[in-house]
């Protein structure tokens, strides 16, 4: 059970400012069904250039809930420069504070201010389209890396786990989390570094069973839980020098385009990971059959 | 205010007998069974009856029965302790929708050069059985497949699964928590090797679980060190629980009927006054084939925590696969297998009743769930037809 402050439960309990603004001149919806909560925030300015009326509606937990509730009250009153300056930790700080696993709600709460905002300006069309030059890392959750460089750097986080928790990057396969580190590396800078799990490291010479297992390694923390995520899996069927014989399993073994583009990232990663000589050999008879390694 | 437990799938209260038949190997008869002084063999005496008790129940012999720590005990033992039995062969299968207790297992026998086959379900919750014997082959040494689903309640076919699996010389085991004191057995006649159950499912206490191992079944112990359990599970007896359970087994054997006339009925009542009062809501899962006692019901466009949320303010106590309340961030893993929208998987909420609920509480819910769902609904952004209906 999570423990919600008494003003996280008030709010949620009572919410201000339900429903949605007539003719109004700010929409930012962000969030989706498929990501577990989503927020559509509308505002109307009055003459003065202020915020006048604010409304939310909010699919989501309690903790949803009463960010954007408590969003409402703090933009109101305020000009679209002042509102902006309004940041997640200003929300959760309202709030009483919120369980850490649930600071992406706040996070979503500033988010869809600045759709909004944009939106006024006329700076974007429609939601959840990103600006240029932005990457999504994550494809689980559609969190680009400018997203997650701010959530790193407004609330100074040092770990993957903060940022999975924070805008639910990595939460979903995984498969996104070696990018992540990067980030917070870049953004923290030696700060960080103390505080990261370590990676497989490639050693300077191998002996033979020590380089299998490197590689087993590799595929399990590197490949497989972005497969997973798809539906498919990975199998290591066999290391004959430095070619390393896997099978494609579930959905992955039927995919056409497994040959150009699963292949290629399992040799990235074996190469990044274990030795730069490795080539990576599908065993096509192996995957038909779904297991090819008796005897 | 007045609980209302609807969530005994997850755990259940502890019967009246069960405490009382306890509570005196806490400070009286605090022996230790193995000892040789009458003191402790009057325990001895007692943990025999119990084990007794637990095969009465699941019509076996005694020395079938093995007694743990846990459900989850008794899967780990099950399926490592079969796989370090058959060495040579390196394939498991399992399902897609196990509990963790063995779905994790198997996933980390994976990363350890496994083949592990997840079975898929069909959106009633269903497994394929030809998908199994597509599987099965000589290199299998495991096959492991819940009796009953923690969360739709779906009953799988265990015993023809039995009967496949161990035709072709392959070890059969079945986590039977949810299953056992709601839908009869019968071990003698059957052909599963191995199933796991729970003591706080079926209201004896916590920390006690229980692995029926079929004479002949070739399994390695997992806990060495002493000559308990006949050297296959050392480990001084949770003697408390023990007793604790041989009496909720008795009670288990005497309330079977009332789990599936009752208990059922109030069930019914309960889901189908929901369906009726709540639009756009509906049941998870085969129908046809299900727990007596478990119902989990969709609501579209909102988000299961705060459902339960609304339902803890009236003492009402479910469960839900939303994303939100495992703090993981994606919904239940049964209900994605199942191919339920990822809308409604994040509305389901799972009602588990027990022979403790009554009429009234079942009304009584069935009464609030309409305002809950409404209240949660007018804040929701996907309502259809509701995007000018501001408050």
């Amino acid at each position: 059970m999570w423990e919600y402050t008494d003003k996280v439960m008030d709010h949620f309990l009572n919410p201000r400012n339900v429903g949605e603004v007539e003719n109004p001149d700010g929409v930012g919806e962000v969030g989706s069904l498929a990501c577990g909560d989503a927020l559509k925030l509308t505002f109307k300015l009055g003459e003065d250039g202020r915020i006048v009326d604010a409304k939310f509606k909010t699919f989501g937990c309690a903790s949803a809930i009463a960010s954007s509730s408590v969003l409402t009250e703090l933009i109101k009153g305020k000009t679209l420069e002042e509102a902006l300056k309004v940041t997640n930790r200003e929300i959760a700080e309202r709030l009483g504070g919120l369980p850490e696993q649930k600071m992406h709600c706040s996070v979503m709460g500033q988010e869809a201010l600045e759709a909004a905002v944009a939106y006024y300006r006329g700076q974007k069309a429609t939601p959840h389209e990103h600006n240029h030059g932005e990457k999504i890392v994550c494809t689980c959750f559609g969190v680009t890396d400018k997203e997650i460089e701010r959530v790193i750097r407004d609330n100074g986080l040092t770990t993957v786990e903060q940022v999975t928790n924070y805008c639910k990057a990595g939460g979903g396969c995984g498969g996104c989390k070696g990018e992540i580190e990067k980030i917070i590396l870049a953004v923290q800078g030696d700060q960080a570094k103390a505080k990261m799990a370590p990676q497989p490291q490639k050693g300077k010479k191998l002996t033979t069973i020590q380089k299998i297992q490197l590689i087993q390694q590799t595929i399990n923390e590197q490949v497989r839980p972005a497969l997973r995520a798809h539906g498919g899996n990975i199998e290591l069927i066999d290391v004959e020098g430095d070619k390393v014989l896997i099978a494609f399993r579930g959905m992955c073994a039927q995919c056409k385009i497994s040959e150009f583009t699963m292949r290629d990232v399992v040799e990235a990663k074996l190469r990044e990971f274990v030795s730069e000589d490795l080539v990576v050999v599908e065993d096509k008879e192996s995957s038909e059959t779904q297991h090819g390694h008796k005897g | 205010m007045k609980t209302i437990y609807f969530d005994n799938n997850a755990t259940t209260r502890v019967a009246d007998e069960v405490y009382q038949a306890m509570e005196p190997y806490f400070r009286t008869l605090y022996g230790n069974p193995s000892s040789m002084h009458t003191f402790g063999g009057q325990v001895g005496i007692k943990v025999r009856e119990a084990r007794e008790s637990v095969a009465r129940l699941l019509n076996c012999d005694p020395s079938e029965i093995i007694f743990t720590s846990c459900g989850t005990e008794s899967d780990s033992t099950a399926i490592l302790g079969t796989l370090s039995a058959v060495p040579h062969r390196r394939k498991v299968i399992t399902t897609r929708v196990e509990h963790p207790a063995v779905l994790t297992v198997c996933r980390d026998l994976e990363s350890r050069g496994y083949t592990v086959i997840e079975l898929s379900v069909d959106k009633l919750g269903r497994l394929d059985l030809n998908e199994l014997e597509h599987h099965l082959d000589d290199d299998t040494a495991l096959v492991t497949v819940m009796a009953a689903n923690n969360e739709t309640g779906v009953i799988f076919p265990i015993e023809q699964i039995a009967e496949m699996v161990t035709s072709r010389g392959v070890t059969f085991h079945t986590d039977a928590v949810q299953v056992v004191g709601k839908v009869p057995l019968n071990l003698s006649k059957s052909r599963i090797n191995l199933l796991s159950l729970s003591g706080h499912k079926l209201h004896a206490p916590k920390g006690i679980g229980v692995l029926y191992v079929k004479r002949g079944t070739r399994i390695s112990p997992f806990l060495l060190g002493g000559h308990q359990e006949g050297g296959r599970r050392a480990g001084t007896e949770n003697v408390p629980g023990i007793i604790g359970l041989g009496k909720a087994c008795e009670l288990a054997l005497s309330h079977m009927d009332d789990e599936n006339t009752r208990v059922k009925a109030l069930r019914d009542r309960l889901e189908t006054a929901i369906l009726k009062a709540c639009p756009d809501s509906r049941v998870n899962g085969d129908t046809a084939a299900r727990l007596p006692n478990t119902t989990n019901i969709s609501f579209e466009y909102i988000e299961g925590e705060a459902i339960l949320l609304l339902l803890d303010r009236f003492g009402i106590c479910a469960s839900s696969g939303s994303a939100c309340t495992s703090g993981s961030l994606e919904p239940s893993h049964v209900l994605r297998a199942m191919g339920v929208p990822f809308t409604a998987a994040h509305g389901s909420i799972r009602f588990s009743l027990s022979r403790y609920n009554t009429q009234e509480e079942v009304d009584f819910t069935a009464d609030k769930m309409p305002q809950i769902i409404k209240r949660l609904r007018e804040l929701s952004p996907f309502v259809p037809g509701a995007a000018s209906a501001a408050r």
